[in-house]
Order: C-alpha cells, then sequence, then structure tokens
C-alpha cells in the first residue's frame, strides 16, 4: 500500500449498521486524560494518543484492514494525538457518517518500511 | 635427642612415619610438652596417669585420641587407633594442673582491695561523728552553749549519714563477681579523692580547732555538716562515674566463637576493655549454645584428609627451599581432583535425614509416655492410697519406655555426654511436676542449649584470660580487637562504634494528601 507519509496508512471503513446503531467494529484505548503508562501497545509510554485496543472478527474495521495496536493519527481530518477519549469516542461514532476515513501508524510498518530504506 | 624427633600428634587414622619425614610439612599445635607426659610413656601406645580429681572423660571418646610421645616411634607399628579408656590427653592435663592451682592459691588482690575500701569507709563514716564528739569529750567546760541550732545541726547530721549509709550500701555492697586482672580505673580514683579529701579535712580540724581549742561549738558543727554534704556529693559522683556512664549505648561488639563461627552482637557504652569482657563473658554464658567438642570432629577429619594426601620428601638434603615446597604443594593439591566437597554433601544431607527420622520417634515415643500419666485431684487422693506416686516415682515408670529413642537420639546429635540418665529423670519429674507437655519436656533435648542449662563440669570454659593489644584499663575504641581465651577455644571480640546519626524533620500537611484517578478505560467503537 504506497502513501505518501511513508509511516502512515490511510484505512477506510464502512460502517455496519446494527439496528439503530452504527459500529465499526473495534475498540479504542488513551487519550490525554488517561494513563498513558498502562498502554501495552505504545512504545513509548508517555504517549497519550488513541489506540486501536480490539477488533472484532469479522467486523468492518477487520475487513477494512485495522490491526490491533495501532494508533489513530487523524479520522476525516480531525486530529486524534491530542483529545480526550470521549472526545476521540464522539468523533468515530457521528451518526451522520457512514464511511470514517483513518490514519493510522503501526509499528510493525515503520520497522518495514526502515528496513526497506536500510537495504 | 628425642626433641629433634618430636612429632606432632595427628587425628588421622592413616599416618605412616618414615625415619625421614620432615618436620616443616607436619603442622600441628605446638603443645607444651610436660614432664609428666614423657615419664609414663616408656612402653606402649596408652598412657595411664592416675590424678585424683580427673575429669569423667567417656570411654568411647575416640576423637580424643593423642598419640603418646614415644621414642621407639620409628620401630613401632604405622597405623594409630583410638587410645584405650585410660589415656588422658594434653588438653586435660593441662586442665587438671590448672584447675589445682586456682583452688588453693589465694586471692590476695580482690581481698586487699576490698580490704582498703571497707577500713577507708568505715573511717569517712565516722570522722563526722568525731568531729562533733572530740570537743564535748575534750574541753566540754570550754564550749558556748548552742540550743536550738545545734540540735536542729546534730538531726540533719544524722539523717544525711544515714542517707549516705543506705546509698552506700545499695550500691557498693554487691558480691564481687569476676576477677579481673587490672584494677579498676574510676574505682581507684574515687578511694584517692576520698582518702584526699578527708584527709584535708582532719588536717584543718586538727590544726585549727583541736591545737587552738575553738569554743565555738556551732561552727564546729557546722564544719561537720559540710564535711558530710561533701561526701553526699562525692557518692553522687560515684554514681554517675561508676553507673551511669556506661548505660548509653556508644559500641557495637561482635563477638565471634573461633571453633565454630557463632556469633552474637551487643551493645555497650564507655567501658573499660576489661569490663567490656566481662560484659561478653556474663553474655557468653546465656546466648552461645554450649561448646561441643563432638561435633568438630567431622571438620578435623577432613582437615587431617586434606594435610595427609600429599607428601613431600627431600632427597636433596639440606638447604630446601622451604616456602616453594609449599606453595608446590598447594598447587598441586588445587589441581589434584579432589571429591571432598562431595562427600561433604551427601554426609550432612544422610546426616540430616537421620536426625529427622530420630527426632520423629522420639517425639513419639514421649508424647505415647506422657499420656500414660494423669494427676490425681486432692478428691481422688484419699479413694486410691495405694497407687500414688509422687513425681519421681512417676517419672521412673515412665522412663523407660523413651529411654531407648532419647538416647539414640542424643547419640546423634552427638549431646549424650551432657545429660546422664538422672539428669534426665530429674527433669522428667520437674516436667511432670509442673503439667509440662511433652514438647516441654523435649525442649531441653532438642536443641543444644546455652552454657548456663547444664552442668558445670561440661562447661569447658570457666578459666578465662584476655588478650588485648591495648591496655585492659584504657576505653573501648573504634576498631579494637581483643580475644577471651579459654582453653579449648577462644572468643574473638571486635568492637565498633556506633555511626552518628543526623536525623531531619519533613514535614506533612495532613491536608496535602491529595489522590487523582488514573484511568485506561476501552471504548467500544
Amino acid at each position: 500500500y504506497f502513501t505518501s507519509f511513508p509511516f502512515q496508512q490511510r484505512i477506510e471503513i464502512h460502517k455496519l449498521r446494527q439496528g439503530d446503531n452504527l459500529i465499526l467494529g473495534f475498540s479504542i484505548g488513551g487519550g490525554i486524560d488517561q494513563d498513558p503508562t498502562q498502554n501495552p501497545f505504545s512504545e513509548d509510554k508517555t504517549d497519550k494518543g488513541i489506540y486501536v485496543t480490539r477488533v472484532t472478527e469479522g467486523g468492518p474495521a477487520e475487513v477494512a484492514g485495522l490491526q490491533i495496536g495501532d494508533k489513530i493519527m487523524q479520522v476525516n481530518g480531525w486530529d486524534m494525538t491530542m483529545v480526550t477519549h470521549d472526545q476521540a469516542r464522539k468523533r468515530l461514532t457521528k451518526r451522520n457518517e457512514e464511511v470514517v476515513r483513518l490514519l493510522v501508524t503501526r509499528q510493525s510498518l515503520q520497522k518495514a518500511v526502515q528496513q526497506s530504506m536500510m537495504s | 635427642m628425642s626433641a629433634a624427633m618430636d612429632t606432632e600428634s595427628t587425628y588421622s587414622g592413616y599416618s605412616h612415619y618414615s625415619g625421614h619425614s620432615k618436620k616443616a610439612h607436619r603442622q600441628g599445635r605446638d603443645r607444651h610438652k610436660s614432664p609428666r607426659s614423657k615419664d609414663g610413656s616408656r612402653s606402649e601406645k596408652s598412657v595411664t596417669i592416675q590424678t585424683p580429681p580427673a575429669e569423667p572423660l567417656l570411654g568411647n571418646d575416640a576423637s580424643r585420641a593423642e598419640e603418646a610421645q614415644d621414642d621407639n616411634w620409628g620401630e613401632t607399628t604405622t597405623a594409630i587407633t583410638g587410645t584405650s579408656e585410660h589415656s588422658i590427653s594434653q588438653e586435660d592435663i593441662a586442665r587438671i594442673s590448672k584447675d589445682l592451682e586456682d583452688s588453693v592459691g589465694l586471692d590476695c588482690k580482690r581481698y586487699l582491695g576490698l580490704t582498703v575500701a571497707a577500713v577507708l569507709g568505715l573511717l569517712v563514716f565516722l570522722t563526722p561523728i568525731a568531729f562533733i564528739l572530740l570537743p564535748q569529750i575534750l574541753w566540754r567546760d570550754d564550749l558556748e552553749p548552742c540550743g536550738t541550732v545545734c540540735e536542729g545541726l546534730f538531726i540533719s547530721v544524722a539523717f544525711k549519714l544515714l542517707i549516705l549509709l543506705i546509698g552506700t550500701w545499695a550500691l557498693f555492697f554487691r558480691q564481687p563477681k569476676a576477677d579481673v586482672p587490672r584494677v579498676f580505673v574510676f574505682r581507684a580514683l574515687l578511694l584517692v579523692l576520698i582518702f584526699l579529701f578527708v584527709f584535708s579535712y582532719w588536717l584543718f580540724y586538727g590544726v585549727r580547732i583541736l591545737d587552738s581549742k575553738d569554743t565555738n561549738y556551732q561552727g564546729i558543727v557546722q564544719y561537720a555538716v559540710s564535711l558530710v554534704d561533701a561526701l553526699l556529693f562525692i557518692h553522687y559522683l560515684a554514681i554517675v562515674l561508676l553507673e551511669l556512664r556506661q548505660l548509653q549505648p556508644m559500641f557495637t561488639v561482635k563477638v565471634v566463637r573461633s571453633t565454630d563461627g557463632e556469633s552474637r552482637y551487643y551493645s555497650l557504652g564507655h567501658l573499660s576493655i576489661q569490663r567490656a569482657a566481662l560484659v561478653v563473658l556474663e553474655n557468653y554464658y546465656r546466648d552461645f549454645t554450649v561448646y561441643n567438642p563432638a561435633l568438630l570432629t567431622a571438620s578435623k577429619s577432613r582437615a587431617a584428609k586434606h594435610m595427609a594426601g600429599l607428601k613431600v620428601y627431600n632427597v636433596d638434603g639440606p638447604g630446601n627451599n622451604a616456602s616453594g615446597q609449599s606453595r608446590a604443594m598447594i598447587a598441586a593439591a588445587a589441581r589434584r581432583r579432589d571429591s571432598s566437597h562431595n562427600e561433604l554433601y551427601y554426609e550432612e544431607a544422610d546426616h540430616e535425614r537421620r536426625v529427622r527420622k530420630r527426632r520423629a520417634r522420639l517425639v513419639v515415643a514421649v508424647e505415647e509416655a506422657f499420656t500414660h500419666i494423669k494427676r490425681l485431684q486432692a478428691e481422688e487422693q484419699q479413694k486410691a492410697p495405694g497407687e500414688m506416686m509422687d513425681p519421681r516415682e512417676a517419672a521412673q515408670a515412665i522412663f523407660p519406655s523413651m529411654a531407648r529413642a532419647l538416647q539414640k537420639y542424643l547419640r546423634t546429635t552427638r549431646q549424650q555426654q551432657y545429660h546422664s540418665m538422672e539428669s534426665i529423670l530429674q527433669h522428667l519429674s520437674f516436667c511432670i511436676t509442673n503439667n509440662m507437655t511433652p514438647k516441654a519436656f523435649l525442649e531441653r533435648y532438642l536443641n543444644p542449649g546455652p552454657t548456663l542449662q547444664y552442668d558445670r563440669d561440661r562447661w569447658f570454659s570457666k578459666q578465662w584470660t584476655l588478650v588485648s593489644e591495648e591496655a585492659v584499663t584504657s576505653g573501648l575504641q573504634d576498631g579494637i580487637v581483643f580475644v577471651l581465651k579459654c582453653l579449648d577455644f577462644s572468643l574473638v571480640v571486635n568492637v565498633k562504634k556506633i555511626p552518628f546519626i543526623k536525623l531531619s524533620e519533613e514535614f506533612i500537611d495532613p491536608k496535602s494528601h491529595k489522590f487523582v484517578l488514573r484511568l485506561q478505560s476501552e471504548t467500544s467503537v
């Protein structure tokens, strides 16, 4: 997947309608009001960004290629690196949006690009 | 002649004496051979010495085997086994001779000090009374009458003397509990001070009052009162110097026993070395487990095996390099594949298992024996007079059922010479009288206790010598080491100063304890 920023990946998720709700099929953790040291996915334990903590099987997120441990940098153009947990939840679950475009970064992606740059 | 062939003793079972073995490789202990041993050792290996107050030595104590000083050692057999029951080792001879000397010798120094102090005390006590009475006796008619003031002073003198008497009795009239090598410096200083003080008072009294026959009786009585006051202050000084100064702990002292490494720590104040040694010894009898020579045989036999493993023979004649040889020996010993650590490990594990098994059998036997005894209440005592037993008989009745297990356990832990059958029976009847459980009865036998618990004959440590590089009357300092030696072992004492503690304070406002929640929530979207 070729993008302009080498460490990042764009993922487009189509929300699934379940009854009255639109679900994306993953869980988030983190935020500037949370404790960053308890985040198991971050490399830097002072990173207060939003991370993907769970991806439901067969859900729209998994189908779109989102993986557990991804850090969400932007949602539909809105920055997610300096938001509270609740603000992040709200930006993801806007009722009038059916598609969300995420910009995520992933450690395995970083390492792969670094290796390919070095070789 | 025989001095050149001075063979040292070893505890090994395999010693081969050849005519050319050099002394340098036989490191034994240097013993002062007393002439007695040479007399009785002409022919055989066993030495029979009849000395009346000989210490009871159990015959099967083969670890005390000592080779007799024998002039024909070149021709006699090479294997040395345990000696017969009549042999007494060199240590015992030294100990017996020392004991004899002690019981006969006079404690001149101790009694001299006591009598001097007693005479001085009596003199000092009678001095104020003499000051008051002498004018009355000698020139009664010339004295000015002095009414209520003098009588008041008489009463105060009487009570102050009474207080002084009680204080001196409480503080100083104590049985001397130790015999120390040197005079106590503070006590001597105080005695000298008191003597000078009273002497100067008498001098003044003799010159100014007796010679001139002073008629002012009130002045004389006040002079006597001032003496008594000053004596009370000297008594206060004595309390502070002799008792209070060493109460505050300034030093921590580590005491290590040389034979098995058992160590303890004690806190001491400002004491002289000899007083510190006294304190250490008093605590030794209470805190350290009893010295048991039978427990040291294992390490000694291992040491002997190490020594006997390699022998170096000098075939090139004199002029050898002794240090080079010993270094070569140590290097060779290190290179040799030695499995003694393996032996030690398995031996210790085996011993541990055996002890535990015997202990289990013992506990069960004793518990069972104790169930046979029941205490009779007062009403029941009238009903069955025939079957009643006093504690001693009850102990004798249940003893046989546990005797074998107890003896086996004591043998395994090598404590058998510390407990005679009589002492076990006494302890058993004591426990029965006081309603003790089997576990309380066994407490004395399961673990070796402090030296005080045992019979005086088995102490191995009654005569102590203080070995010190500093003068024994000098005070304790940081880093001083002194050794308390008795015949069989020694206690090495290391003095360390208690560190200066810098304590600072920090004030915490009780309202400053505030907390915040740190969450890590997970929301599914």
